[in-house]
């Protein structure tokens, strides 16, 4: 048996972690979700802006990362709606103007109330990173003087008056990587002082607290905290409970729950074969 | 033939087979039951009109000389029943369909890697880079080159041909020929002889980036997190003395100050220093084991996403996502 477990193909591990992953997902298991302090802080910094805040929310991530960061992407859309905050989109990454898409057909389909360019706009794509941001601080017309769909700031109603991204009363980035949140507190939060928050996948979360709070207002660390920002918005706004598309991060904590119980079972597994081994003589 | 690769050959045989006896089940199964990969949609007509000033807006009765498209909604699978197909409201889209099949097998494909490298992947994955190589070059041409030099070089030339709403006031901005004499100059990389020319400006990009960078991380993360190690000890609230507030403090500056020490090499690591370096050691251990279990979660919630698509959006097991 010990020597059959040492030699185990590791694909019987990966086929394992699949069908953890896809049962759950087969039976829409979903569990009870606690809200944590951090969550709440990135709520409440969204929350307690009177309504008609000006949002900047840069979405500075591309496919790859969708399954883990669009769910807090829609739901900062979402909450920024019902509050009828100024939403003002940009993306850092070249393949994140299609991710904004995705919140501003959310927009136009659940909040038809909502006016393109008075309540929402959108920025095009511009190349350079900490550049962008660096410029936007200063002149947000030397970096963007069209709206996506080539009309001039100045005819935007809500861009007319805005100078320069100091102008927002918060920033929400939603990060995969670099460019990304890293960049945003140096070139923005930390020496400009506005009031940013962050979601960003789970590689990045360790990296991200330490801003926490002087540089950085919240972090939504992954897909678990995505889960508990759908249901902080649930408690306060019960409408929102009802929409399926605005539970889809509380949807995929089922399957994390049995594909990590799995995987500390594994875990277990190995260091009492490595140990038995070692006691044997075999490893 | 040994026996380890005999039995890794064996093991390969039956995950295979499990696998395609299980998605042939589901897929049969979902074809018996529902529309498998079949996209529905409604059209959406929309029409603007343009009033004395020439502002264009919306209207419902469209006359000639207005503007005029179709779009085209989605119908989810809850109501698209056999009676809303019957009336002609709405269509079966046929790019839409091969689009979500295509989908469907290249995330199959890039899957099938885990059982062993193999030419489905490579082909996927070739086809994902040139894609999406392909795409970053054409957005860098419309939304960087285009507005950003072109548009500062000939500014009239860039309004009348491509972008209507330019401000052209400025008018041409020579200072901006720099840049274009940068990228000229980069562009002899690709020549076969005087690739020299190119390392000025990439001397220059990495000079600008180096600057920049070193600002940044000394503000916001040098000066500002050295700013925000420095915490009372003991904390008081409202309540008096504040127990975990106090605690998380005191953590907060013996990691620090042990993690630090442990990169500390000018002193050698025994005694007292060796010991508060190993303490140090703890620490970073759990960091590393969070930046672990967050990966982990990452990966898994990558991994449910697409199989919502592939039970969802492609064999309709449950709802869209």
């Amino acid at each position: 048996m010990l020597k059959i477990l040492q030699n185990i193909d590791r694909r019987w591990v990966f086929l394992s972690m699949l069908l953890a992953v896809a049962i759950p997902v087969l039976a829409k298991t979903v569990f009870p979700v606690n809200i944590s302090p951090q969550t709440m802080m990135v709520f409440n910094a969204i929350e307690d802006l009177p309504e008609g805040s000006r949002i900047l929310l840069s979405y500075d991530f591309d496919p790859a990362s969708q399954g883990e960061l669009l769910p807090m992407a829609q739901a900062f859309t979402r909450h920024c709606s019902i509050k009828g905050h100024k939403q003002y989109y940009m993306a850092l990454w070249p393949l994140g103007p299609p991710m904004v898409d995705l919140s501003i057909d959310t927009i136009e389909s659940e909040y038809p109330n909502l006016v393109y360019g008075e309540d929402y706009m959108k920025f095009d794509y511009k190349t350079g990173g900490e550049a962008v941001i660096r410029m936007i601080t200063q002149d947000l017309r030397g970096m963007f003087e069209l709206d996506s769909k080539g009309v001039s700031l100045d005819e935007i109603p809500m861009t007319k008056n805005i100078k320069n991204i100091q102008d927002m009363d918060l920033i929400i980035n939603v990060s995969a990587g670099d460019p990304g949140t890293k960049q945003w507190v140096q070139f923005a939060a930390t020496p400009f002082g506005i009031t940013t928050v962050s979601g960003c996948t789970g590689v990045q979360a360790p990296q991200m607290y330490p801003y926490i709070p002087e540089q950085l207002a919240g972090v939504l660390g992954a897909i678990k905290a995505a889960a508990e920002y759908e249901a902080a918005i649930d408690e306060v706004y019960p409408s929102i409970a009802s929409n399926p598309k605005a539970q889809e991060a509380k949807r995929r904590m089922g399957p994390q729950l049995v594909a990590h119980s799995l995987m500390i079972g594994l875990i277990i597994l190995g260091n009492i074969i490595f140990f038995v081994s070692r006691k044997r003589g075999l490893a | 033939m040994d026996k380890s690769s005999e039995a890794s050959k064996n093991s390969n045989t039956l995950i295979w087979g499990i696998i395609f006896i299980i998605g042939a089940i589901m897929l049969v199964w979902s074809m018996s039951t529902s529309r498998t990969g079949q996209v529905w949609v409604t059209p959406e007509q929309h029409a603007f009109t343009a009033d004395a000033d020439g502002k264009y807006s919306a209207t419902d009765t469209p006359s000639s000389g207005d503007i005029e498209w179709v779009t085209y909604n989605v119908v989810p699978d809850s109501e698209l029943t056999q009676e809303v197909i019957d009336s002609g409201s709405v269509t079966l889209s046929w790019s839409r369909t091969i689009g979500l099949w295509l989908a469907a097998i290249f995330t199959l494909f890039i899957l099938s890697f885990l059982v062993g490298d193999n030419p489905a992947y490579k082909f996927a994955e070739a086809l994902v880079v040139g894609t999406s190589a392909g795409y970053v070059m054409v957005i860098g041409i419309w939304d960087v080159f285009v507005p950003l030099l072109l548009g500062k070089l000939a500014p009239g030339f860039v309004q009348t041909a491509f972008l209507p709403g330019m401000d052209v006031s400025a008018g041409t901005q020579f200072l901006y020929i720099i840049p274009a004499i940068l990228i000229i100059m980069l562009l002899f990389q690709l020549m076969p002889s005087g690739g020299w020319i190119s390392r000025w400006p990439i001397a220059f990009f990495i000079g600008i980036t180096a600057g920049y960078r070193m600002i940044g991380y000394v503000e916001a993360d040098l000066v500002a997190q050295i700013k925000a190690g420095i915490v009372p000890l003991w904390v008081t609230g409202e309540n008096g003395f504040a127990f975990w507030a106090s605690f998380n403090a005191v953590l907060l500056t013996v990691a620090t100050l042990s993690a630090m020490i442990y990169f500390f090499f000018s002193v050698e690591h025994k005694g007292f220093i060796g010991k508060t370096a190993r303490i140090g050691i703890w620490f970073l251990m759990i960091t590393f084991g969070a930046s672990f279990g967050y990966t982990v979660m990452g990966r898994i919630a990558l991994l449910a996403a697409r199989l919502e698509f592939l039970f969802g959006d492609w064999l309709h097991f449950i709802p869209s996502s």
